[in-house]
């Protein structure tokens, strides 16, 4: 019988003896260049961290690939970041560019650091998840194939946070990215009548809806929806699997735009609504990826630099953001969810 | 084999970012459930929908989470994922490994599952993808052998996570690794056992940068942070000031407060401490000059969430400044009257942010015994729809 309850090994024997060393003791760092840090401490020590971009699905030969390298110039230590980048953390600054040249030939792109893009935070979608309206594994290639280059690079304003997840259980922080996408469902679940009594706890499964759109039909000892309150949200899917809400010709994707995790200078906010919605267009959803690369560019071009997304609009407005976006502003981008009334504007300052 | 089968999946192995298709593919020949993995998944890039089943009820002995059942909706055609379960294994703080380590995982991987993985899930665990029933027992017994556990899922303490920290970070004013590690194995049963209205995120970041996303992502966010002022270093900022970096533009005039300032000639920065929210701007923009004070602990906030089901919510500031001590006895005792309270007026799926608003913060305060302070709200209340406890009544 095995052990449990024994917890997750402990950190330490996860540490290359430097950062054992220098524990608590780092004093400053730097960028040296896309992907590569310079951890300096009070001891004197220095650290290079050689960050490299995954596509977070990996198989375990790659894994091992991986460790090979770590071995060879890392003495067998590395991390990942919260973003899924892999971090190699070396000693000698001689192993910078070798480690890079074998990066290469395992098709690793090292950067993702400074005023850059870096890994997207996606979820699982049609690879594991059970109530995806989008994939999320392939928009991510496609999205970072197109902006590889602010990958690699570091010419952004500021640094800029991508995230996708594939329904609105939202299981990746894409509700403060500075670009966040999430797959979205647009009519209301189709009720199994026959199954809904034998799957499905009925009080249950009209507690699980937030605006009251689901009543108990007792003579099919099942339940109805009220179409006009539905909101899409599929919470009663996830209580009651006679009721699927999946629709692919409908399904799509949501990007919303100037959200941010961080207090520097300002409070971490909410991203707010650009796009309603874009279809699903496997295998490239080309219409998503092409405005994505459009809400980066605009940026690009617009904002001052160490503004984050969200800063930039703040100073220019939402009127002017959706004007240089070029973004249709429709009556989809106002609120009418249950905290809509703060997003009113209550003054006669505007702009045009 | 795979390639020809697949001819939407193959546009997925183009372009110069790595490609999950590629990984895929990559134990497709040794494994029929990576095999069918591609199949079904071709399956959907055709159909655009998920071909996996509703939930599943799947484990190890002992445990009342930590293993995710998935199955295929069409077993018949993909039968290496007609059982296709997930592991959430718990991740060493950080995310730091030993190459060591991490072999025995994939070793262990290779007998039992897929050899297909995530590099992390969203919470943080280690996420072993797809393994048959049959299998969950043994690779659950090699793992623990090895010194590895299952991590959090449904309505229990997910799996805790924190940032790089004093491990890899300047700006670490607390001890995120301890504090995470800590945590998780104090509470080990409330994240092997499922007994709560919902899940509950606990998150550990070493400064406001907050790398973890713990303010919108965790019920229960620690945030490293300091009391007394920032360390300015004259040298640093002339070093700054010489390479030509612009520090009244992007420094002093982006400080949110107003606390700093600049004298050009003499190459001097200075602080108002009484002005600074610590926001971490300056330091980040100049590292080598600024560093966080001496004087350090956490800011506690309760509340964080993604949208379902009542909209997406920042975590709120319960605890403005706690020190952050091991063994971290003060911050273990305000968890658990938050989740006795939680657990015992929350509603199926309703988070903890989601109860506190819903019963009004007075009620929780009173609750886990913490005292208000203005370091809790942006403002006060506007309305006069003010409650009273029957003691503040006065009666003849």
């Amino acid at each position: 019988m095995a052990k449990t309850d024994i917890g997750p090994p402990h950190y330490s024997q996860m540490l290359p003896p430097i950062i054992k060393e220098n524990y608590g003791k780092w004093k400053y760092h730097e960028i040296l260049r896309p992907g590569v840090l310079k951890h300096v401490s009070e001891t004197g020590a220095e650290l290079y961290t050689v960050r490299a971009g995954s596509p977070r699905l990996l198989a375990i030969d790659t894994i091992r690939e991986i460790c090979n390298l770590a071995d060879k110039y890392c003495d067998g230590y590395l991390r990942f970041t919260s973003r899924y980048n892999i971090e190699f953390l070396l000693t000698n600054p001689a192993n910078i560019d070798p480690l890079i040249e074998d990066l290469k030939k395992l098709g690793f792109p090292v950067g993702g650091t400074g005023p850059a893009i870096t890994n997207m935070v996606h979820t699982q979608g049609w690879v594991h998840c059970h109530t995806p309206a989008t994939d999320a594994s392939g928009i991510v290639k496609a999205i970072m194939d197109e902006l590889y280059d602010y990958f690699v690079s570091m010419k952004l304003p500021a640094k800029l946070r991508i995230s996708l997840a594939c329904c609105l259980n939202m299981c990746g922080a894409v509700h403060c990215s500075d670009i966040g996408l999430v797959g979205i469902h647009r009519t209301i679940p189709k009720i199994d009548h026959e199954w809904v009594p034998k799957q499905c706890e009925i009080p249950t499964v009209i507690a699980s809806c937030p605006t009251f759109a689901i009543r108990p039909d007792p003579k099919r000892k099942s339940v109805q929806i009220n179409e006009e309150k539905c909101m899409y949200c599929g919470n009663c899917y996830t209580m009651c699997p006679a009721m699927p809400i999946a629709d692919p010709d409908n399904d799509g994707v949501a990007i919303f735009v100037g959200g941010k995790v961080s207090n520097a200078r300002t409070a971490p906010k909410f991203s707010r609504l650009a796009i309603p919605w874009l279809p699903n267009n496997p295998p490239r959803w080309p219409e998503v990826v092409q405005a994505v690369k459009k809400l980066v560019d605009v940026y690009a071009r617009n904002a001052r630099e160490g503004e984050r997304y969200g800063e930039w609009i703040d100073r220019i407005g939402w009127e002017t953001f959706f004007k240089l976006a070029e973004i249709p502003f429709t009556e989809k981008h106002i609120d009418d969810f249950i905290f809509s009334v703060p997003t009113f504007r209550t003054t006669t300052n505007f702009r045009w | 084999m795979a390639g020809s089968e697949t001819p939407l999946l193959n546009e997925l192995e183009k372009g110069p970012w790595p490609s999950f298709v590629t990984e895929i593919k990559k134990m497709a020949d040794k494994k029929p459930a990576a095999r069918d993995l591609l199949g079904q998944l071709e399956l959907s890039y055709k159909e655009k929908r998920g071909h996996w089943k509703h939930g599943g009820i799947v484990g190890v002995t002992g445990y009342g989470g930590g293993v995710i059942g998935r199955y295929s909706d069409s077993p018949d055609k993909f039968p290496g994922v007609a059982e296709f379960h997930t592991m959430r294994i718990n991740q060493p703080s950080g995310w730091f490994y030993s190459t060591k380590a991490l072999r025995e995982i994939c070793d262990i991987w290779e007998k039992y599952g897929s050899g297909l993985t995530n590099f992390h899930g969203s919470t943080g665990d280690i996420i072993l993808l797809g393994a048959p029933t049959a299998h969950l027992q043994p690779a659950f017994d090699e793992l623990s052998e090895h010194g590895y556990d299952l991590g959090g899922s449904g309505s229990d303490l997910r799996t805790p996570s924190c940032c790089a920290g004093p491990a890899r970070c300047e700006n670490a004013c607390i001890d995120t690794l301890d504090i995470c590690y800590a945590i998780t194995m104090e509470f080990q049963d409330e994240l092997h056992r499922p007994m709560w209205p919902y899940k509950f995120k606990i998150k550990v970041a070493g400064c406001a940068n907050d790398c973890v996303a713990a303010i919108p992502r965790a019920d229960f966010a620690i945030v490293g942070t300091w009391r007394d002022t920032l360390r300015i270093d004259q040298d640093g900022v002339r070093e700054y000031a010489e390479r030509g970096f612009d520090i009244q533009g992007q420094v002093v005039e982006r400080c949110p407060t107003k606390a700093l300032s600049y004298d050009p000639a003499a190459k001097q920065l200075s602080v108002r401490a009484e002005d600074c929210v610590r926001c971490v701007h300056c330091i980040n923009k100049m590292p080598k000059a600024i560093r966080p004070g001496v004087e350090r602990g956490a800011t506690l906030l309760i509340g964080g969430k993604a949208t379902i089901l009542q909209t997406a919510f920042l975590s709120w500031v319960i605890v403005p400044f706690m020190k952050m001590e091991p063994p971290y006895t003060e911050v273990k005792e305000l968890l658990r009257k938050i989740w006795e309270w939680w657990d015992e007026h929350g509603k199926m799926r309703e988070r903890v942010g989601e109860l506190i608003y819903r019963l009004g913060m007075r009620n929780f305060l009173r609750a886990v015994d913490l005292p208000a302070v203005p370091q809790m709200v942006f403002e006060p209340r506007a309305n006069p729809y003010i409650f009273w406890w029957p003691e503040e009544i006065i009666r003849k």
